[in-house]
């Protein structure tokens, strides 16, 4: 090689090792700004189409987190609202009993705690068995439309519940429920009541 | 005449990612995505794009700085290098291409510990210059790529009746999930690197 490589000393390792950091470091930190803003409109984008698609006809929504009872984290409520009146409410809830740890879906409701849609956010569920939760795959979580907690029993039929587990994937489906009713509790807690 | 020589060798160099050094197929590195992100033809691909990207810029990078690196410290260095080119391809799919970020998830960080990255910086873009360096990155990642469409692919047409996601059986029905899961990637890989080595014998 033509190129003398320069000596394996202290003085050598450390500077030369801490320039390459440096200038490593202040690239990620340009890339990061220059990319803030993006991932973050895009992650609020993907909220925002969520919300319209379990919530029906309103023009304003009003953010409002709570903790829930039974839960490691908080919940987020989106309290929908058509002039001023209220409409429904998204509720942005997880679970931590899906197959592969956890996942968050987004539940809406009408004013009187009925179903009116479910979406998947994110999962880590397996593809071909517990991903049929996932609207794009199969028709499985449009029976939850039209059902209200309060009479229906949010738990899969071999629990004694009134839901229809997915064939093979017993597990997201019990964390499906778990995630809907921890949106449920969340969304009677708050009681279409409006909050600061 | 020298010019022509140089020129087919660089083609030579290019070349042997696809078949004759192929990272998964030969050298079996890189298992961990490969078998891991290969549900579907169009995660193989943005996985094998993603890691030609990392692999030709921390190709280029050190075989540029190589002179500067005394010999010592010349793995975390290569790791440093490769690590920003890694976190630059995480902030940038995040933020221009959510979806697929979502499906890949963990695993483009782990491109970090690709064993076909350092292991292309350290037996290769550390002896040679920077052109050659490119290039050699640059065949390995597409070759890399073509090694995950292909795995991704077979095992989605299998699995899930489909090709980059579009569905050629009844939308109702079922593949034959098994190659979905991670036992279906072993078994087509398997498969594969026969396939490949027998190739390899007759030409």
């Amino acid at each position: 090689m033509a190129s003398k490589k320069p000596e394996s000393n202290f003085v050598n390792m450390v500077f030369r090792l801490l320039l390459i950091v440096s200038i490593s470091g202040l690239a990620l930190g340009y890339v990061y700004t220059q990319t803030y803003e993006v991932i973050e409109a895009a992650n609020a984008e993907k909220i925002k189409s969520a919300i319209r698609e379990v919530v029906k006809g309103f023009d304003k929504t009003e953010t409002i987190r709570i903790m829930p009872t039974d839960g490691t984290d908080s919940i987020t409520l989106y309290r929908a609202t058509s002039n001023g009146k209220w409409v429904g409410t998204a509720v942005e809830t997880y679970t931590d009993k899906g197959f592969s740890g956890r996942f968050s879906i987004m539940v809406g409701f009408d004013t009187l705690g009925t179903i009116t849609n479910t979406m998947v956010l994110s999962h880590k569920e397996t593809p071909g068995l517990g991903d049929k939760m996932d609207i794009s795959k199969s028709k499985w979580s449009l029976q939850f439309i039209g059902k209200n907690p309060e009479t229906t029993k949010l738990k899969v039929k071999k629990d004694g519940g009134d839901v229809d587990a997915i064939t093979a994937a017993t597990i997201s489906s019990r964390a499906f429920c778990d995630a809907t009713q921890r949106a449920y509790d969340s969304f009677k807690q708050n009681g279409g009541k409006k909050h600061e | 005449m020298e010019e022509k020589n140089m020129n087919n060798n660089q083609i030579k160099n290019f070349l042997k990612g696809f078949i004759k050094e192929n990272p998964v197929f030969v050298l079996l590195l890189g298992m961990c995505p490969t078998l891991g992100v290969t549900s579907s033809a169009i995660n193989g691909l943005g996985m094998g794009l993603a890691t030609t990207f990392v692999l030709f810029m921390s190709n280029v990078f050190i075989s540029a700085i190589k002179g500067f690196i005394p010999d010592k410290v010349r793995i975390p260095s290569f790791i440093v290098v490769i690590a920003s080119f890694v976190t630059i391809v995480d902030l940038l799919m995040q933020a221009y291409t959510p979806a697929l970020y979502l499906q890949l998830g963990i695993f483009i960080p782990l491109i970090v510990v690709n064993c076909i990255v350092l292991g292309r910086a350290e037996a290769f873009a550390a002896k040679n210059n920077v052109w050659s360096s490119a290039i050699d990155g640059f065949g390995m990642g597409l070759g890399f790529t073509f090694a995950l469409v292909v795995l991704g692919s077979i095992r989605e047409m299998l699995g899930s009746g489909a090709i980059f996601g579009y569905k050629f059986i009844n939308p109702d029905a079922d593949g034959i999930l098994v190659f979905v899961l991670a036992p279906g990637a072993f078994i087509t890989l398997g498969y594969l690197i026969a396939i490949i080595n027998k190739i390899r014998k007759t030409v």
